[in-house]
């Protein structure tokens, strides 16, 4: 058995580099399995910490029985979610006990997140304060976030400049006007309007956001003109269309794009844009798949390749091939149809949750497929969710169970391998889409499963 | 005493109708050394071409299989009757109680064991699942590279699961755009659904090709002559030098490309003077003989014809670790016939792999490509397309050389020990989409990167653009060489000035696009070696 190293991460998302590197950087011999490109690509590219603290019981109490006895309820009865917060660090001490921010401490997602700002460099913003920064998404919501790629900077919602959304006609999940609308509802300090254009109707009707990307990195002749020229004369008769409140016409002061504005030569685009307009171009992340997303994979697996961190995608975990004594050995990489042993002294699972698909259900139970680790859940199917869809879903906070040094646990509490580790959206305990703490708990959780198979493979 | 010399891969089109392929032709102390022989089955040796039901690609008349399927016991020949109804969505004329869905009457259920999800029969190449699985996210049209630079292009989700859906209905033909597919099965590796995209890519093109595309078109007579690169580059290797010139002799180029629409950009490869095969039964066959270690290798048609050199450092890099080393007779992978929908073709090619590969596993050897196209197609394409018995088998004994050796050896151990180079040399590697596809893109960065005297520089991801026979149609070069310019950059931004791959046709691409020269990572082993 020829393919080992000292720490082996399953996984290709934010989690698992996170954990690739801090490993790498207590000086182990690092090696990273993806089966798929990564999914840091479907993300938007946004990194969150915490945002909210949604409550885990409704404002009054439901009667007795399973949650599901609540039927009648009425969903007003779950209270709002507190937040947005300012300083994700001091709504931690509110999580659930068995949340991972409460598991592996606050101080893991400080570190996490001061990683990630070493990982990315001047790409991008947030770094220099611990408050969160709203920034608009593209359904014309707000999202309190810890960090925000450059790109998204001159957009953020606290800055109170007159904006102008620009939006085309063939992007149809993206609504420039409605998110206009939603915008200003959602009662930002700042007059906006929204624009739909003329641009991307010179590519075909449902073109790929990776082909505008293209063409205005290479600045690509449309019709004749450069594209970047051509978007900017589209853009331009509408920097006068925000009205205030008095009737009055203000000259805008910074554009929105949805996030195609370059993939390699991003920042150029932007500013020959904003030159061209007179005016600040900032990108609205959009839904996958996204640019920003794209962009982070390929910093971060930049990152990978400078720390050493030997890396391969295409081939899934499947399983454990040999362990003994409460330790792995080693994992069985499927390679187009047989399988080869991968050996490690430490293993850090991060593969995802139910969506990343580190977490398989059916209508018998959710497992969780490589380790074969216990995943907490409720016996009865029935009990797996509430009926109130915004309210505190059980199956939200699936997924394995560890210890303060992220060691999966069994139903006993008590850890299942000595040298297994788990981070990232494997991890339950957290509701991330409400909380809006899928990256930091990948951070947090990520650093201290990379470090702590370092301590345990060097041993 | 050598074995495995006979060089008889070259033999007739269609399947052993003339020379015995007994490629063990040394030893007779070998159990079974007579050979698969023509038309004398070997025991234990699953015959070729026969199949056990139809595949997916053959339009289905309604034709219940024969042969086979005769012979089979009734409970198979029952199967492959209702796969036939159901395959690739095709309605049976014949089958009057078939519903429009392509699932069976319900009068056919067992009332008393009726189970809802009866309704809609499965069976393996039943696509339906794959196209169920497909959320709609788009990480493949994001990952295709020809969607990035062709606006006419629909991209591999309309291509796979949603034109899966509309050609369910008799009167729905093939999109034409499913030709500028180029099959380098990016979108495989970008969906999170295990959508079986490249799979439906191929069926879709092999059903255009077979039912819309006019078989006198210059086009499709183009496209045959490029996916059977095979029976050129044979006849060419008997005139060597000729070829050579006369392939790239300025006024040829000219009429190719005004009659057949080859793009006169390019240059033909050259030739090799003497074959790998030539060279193999010249050596005497293997020179190690070992029970316990035996590879079979798929040289393919590229390190056979034109780059020997590639075969050569295999068999030495692999003798060097041990290894007895079989040749066994075999065609062309089939990879630029499914990216040309030529699926009748590759399924012949297919049938003589698939019998001589799975020959030389039953005596022990693991199957070795050194092409990771090729690889990439007995372990996926095969079992995904065709239904040959052994054909699994085979897929789950191939391996890519250095993969192989990484698994299996202590390969960075071994080239420690050597010392490294005397020369130090910098490469600019780029992995082929297929690599990519088999997790394969960094193990020449990783294997080569502490040997002293080496830099290996990966030159990103992007996709070179050439695709096989795709850069080589007049009307695709130029897209061809947009997909590549990122490629061409990167390697000119590093440091190396000799190009690495393992795959021919982006070596091709690579050399065209930068004019550097460009090695296999096999060639570069066998030089840290000292093999």
């Amino acid at each position: 058995m020829a393919i080992t190293s000292d720490v082996l991460v399953v996984g290709g998302g934010l989690a698992a580099v996170t954990a690739a590197v801090s490993a790498a950087r207590e000086g182990a011999d690092v090696r990273l399995v993806s089966h798929k490109a990564s999914t840091l690509r479907q993300a938007s590219g946004l990194i969150d910490a915490l945002g909210y603290v949604p409550a885990t019981e409704p404002a009054k109490p439901l009667r007795d029985g399973p949650p599901t006895a609540g039927r009648e309820l009425d969903p007003d009865e779950w209270p709002d979610p507190e937040g947005p917060l300012a300083d994700p660090f001091e709504g931690i001490d509110r999580l659930p006990e068995s949340h991972p921010y409460r598991v592996v401490g606050a101080d893991a997602l400080r570190e996490g997140l001061d990683l990630f700002d070493d990982l990315v460099g001047d790409a991008y913003r947030g770094g220099h304060t611990d408050r969160n920064a709203l920034v608009p998404t593209f359904g014309g919501a707000v999202k309190p976030t810890a960090r925000y790629p450059a790109a998204a900077e001159a957009g953020l919602a606290s800055d109170d400049r007159p904006m102008l959304v620009v939006g085309f006609r063939s992007l149809t999940e993206y609504d420039a006007r409605a998110f206009a609308g939603r915008l200003e509802a959602a009662g930002v300090p700042f007059d906006v309007a929204g624009a739909e254009v003329e641009f991307a109707e010179a590519f075909r009707a449902d073109a790929k956001i990776t082909r505008l990307a293209k063409a205005l990195d290479h600045d690509e002749e449309i019709d004749g003109t450069p594209a970047r020229e051509a978007l900017a004369k589209a853009v331009s008769p509408h920097l006068h269309d925000v009205v205030d409140e008095s009737g009055g016409v203000d000259r805008v002061e910074r554009v929105g794009f949805p996030a195609f504005l370059g993939d390699d030569e991003g920042d150029e685009v932007r500013a020959e844009l904003a030159d061209r307009l007179g005016a600040d171009v900032f990108e609205i992340p959009m839904g996958p798949p996204s640019l920003p997303g794209l962009r982070l994979e390929d910093r971060l697996f930049d990152a990978l390749d400078a720390e050493g961190v030997r890396f391969e995608t295409g081939n899934p975990v499947v399983g454990v091939e040999s362990a003994s004594d409460g330790r792995v050995e080693a994992v069985a990489v499927d390679r187009k149809g047989r399988t080869a042993p991968y050996g490690a002294d430490a293993f850090v699972l991060a593969t995802g949750g139910l969506v990343g698909k580190g977490l398989d259900s059916d209508r018998e139970g959710v497992r969780e497929p490589v380790f074969d680790l216990h995943v907490e859940q409720p016996d009865d199917r029935y009990e797996w969710f509430v009926d109130d869809a915004f309210g505190d879903q059980p199956y939200a906070r699936f997924g394995v169970r560890p210890d303060e040094r992220c060691r999966p646990t069994d139903a006993d509490g008590a850890v299942e391998y000595e040298n297994v580790f788990a981070a990232g959206g494997v991890v339950g305990g957290a509701d991330a889409a409400r909380e809006k703490s899928a990256s930091g708990v990948s951070l947090a959780t990520g650093l201290v499963a990379g470090r702590q198979a370092a301590t345990e493979a060097n041993q | 005493m050598t074995r495995h010399t006979e060089d008889d891969g070259d033999a007739g089109d269609s399947n052993g109708t003339s020379e015995p392929s007994g490629w063990r032709d040394g030893g007779g102390e070998n159990a079974g050394s007579g050979g698969c022989g023509c038309g004398e089955p070997t025991p234990g040796v699953p015959e070729a071409g026969r199949d056990e039901q139809p595949s997916i690609f053959v339009p289905d008349d309604g034709e219940v299989p024969d042969g086979g399927a005769e012979a089979a016991s009734d409970a198979d020949a029952v199967g492959a009757a209702e796969r036939a109804a159901t395959d690739g969505g095709v309605e049976s004329a014949s089958g009057g109680g078939e519903s429009a869905t392509g699932g069976t009457d319900s009068t056919e259920l067992d009332p008393d064991a009726y189970d809802p999800v009866d309704v809609f029969p499965g069976g393996d190449l039943d696509l339906r699942e794959g196209a169920d699985s497909c959320y709609k996210c788009t990480s493949c049209d994001t990952s295709c590279p020809v969607a990035e630079v062709d606006d006419e292009f629909p991209g591999p989700k309309f291509q796979g699961p949603e034109q899966w859906r509309l050609k369910r209905k008799d009167d729905h033909d093939i999109d034409e755009s499913i030709t500028s597919c180029s099959n380098c099965m990016r979108c495989d590796d970008a969906c999170p659904s295990s959508v079986p995209l490249s799979q439906m890519h191929n069926e879709a093109r092999g059903q255009f090709v077979e039912r819309q595309m006019e078989k006198l078109s210059v086009e499709y007579i183009r496209n045959r002559i490029l996916a059977n690169y095979r029976t050129s580059a044979s006849l060419a290797s008997k005139f060597p030098r000729t070829a050579s010139f006369a392939m790239n002799f300025g006024p040829a180029r000219w009429a190719m490309e005004k009659v057949m629409g080859i793009p006169k950009e390019r240059d033909f490869p050259e030739f090799a003077t003497e074959t790998f095969r030539e060279w193999w039964k010249a050596r005497g066959g293997a020179q190690v003989e070992n029970p316990d270690k035996r590879v079979a290798y798929f040289h393919g048609c590229y390190s056979n014809y034109n780059t020997p050199e590639v075969g050569k450092a295999m068999v030495r890099v692999y003798e060097h670790f041990g290894y007895e080393v079989m040749v066994p007779p075999q065609k062309c992978s089939g990879t630029p016939m499914f990216a040309n929908g030529m699926l009748d073709d590759a399924r012949r090619h297919a049938e003589t792999n698939v019998e001589n590969l799975v020959e030389a596993i039953g005596e022990g050897a693991d199957v070795i490509a050194s092409c990771t196209s090729c690889s990439m197609s007995l372990r996926q394409e095969y079992p995904e397309l065709f239904d040959l018995h052994g054909i699994e088998d085979l897929a789950e004994h191939t391996f890519e050389a250095l993969e192989y050796l990484r698994i299996h050896e202590d390969l960075e151990g071994e080239l420690d020990a050597a010392g490294g180079l005397d020369d130090e040399r910098a490469f600019a590697y780029h992995a082929p989409c297929h690599a990519r596809n088999q997790g394969l893109s960094r193990q020449a960065v990783e294997t080569f990167r502490d040997v002293d005297g080496v830099t290996m520089e990966d030159v990103g991801d992007s996709c070179s653009g050439i695709s096989g026979t795709y850069g080589w149609k007049e009307e695709k070069y130029e897209k061809s060489m947009e997909i590549g310019a990122e490629m061409f950059e990167h390697m000119e931004d590093a440091e190396g000035e000799v190009g690495m791959t393992e795959c021919p046709t982006c070596a091709m691409q690579m050399e065209h696009g930068t004019g550097y020269e460009i090695e296999h990572p096999l060639q570069l082993l066998e030089d840290a070696l000292g093999a």
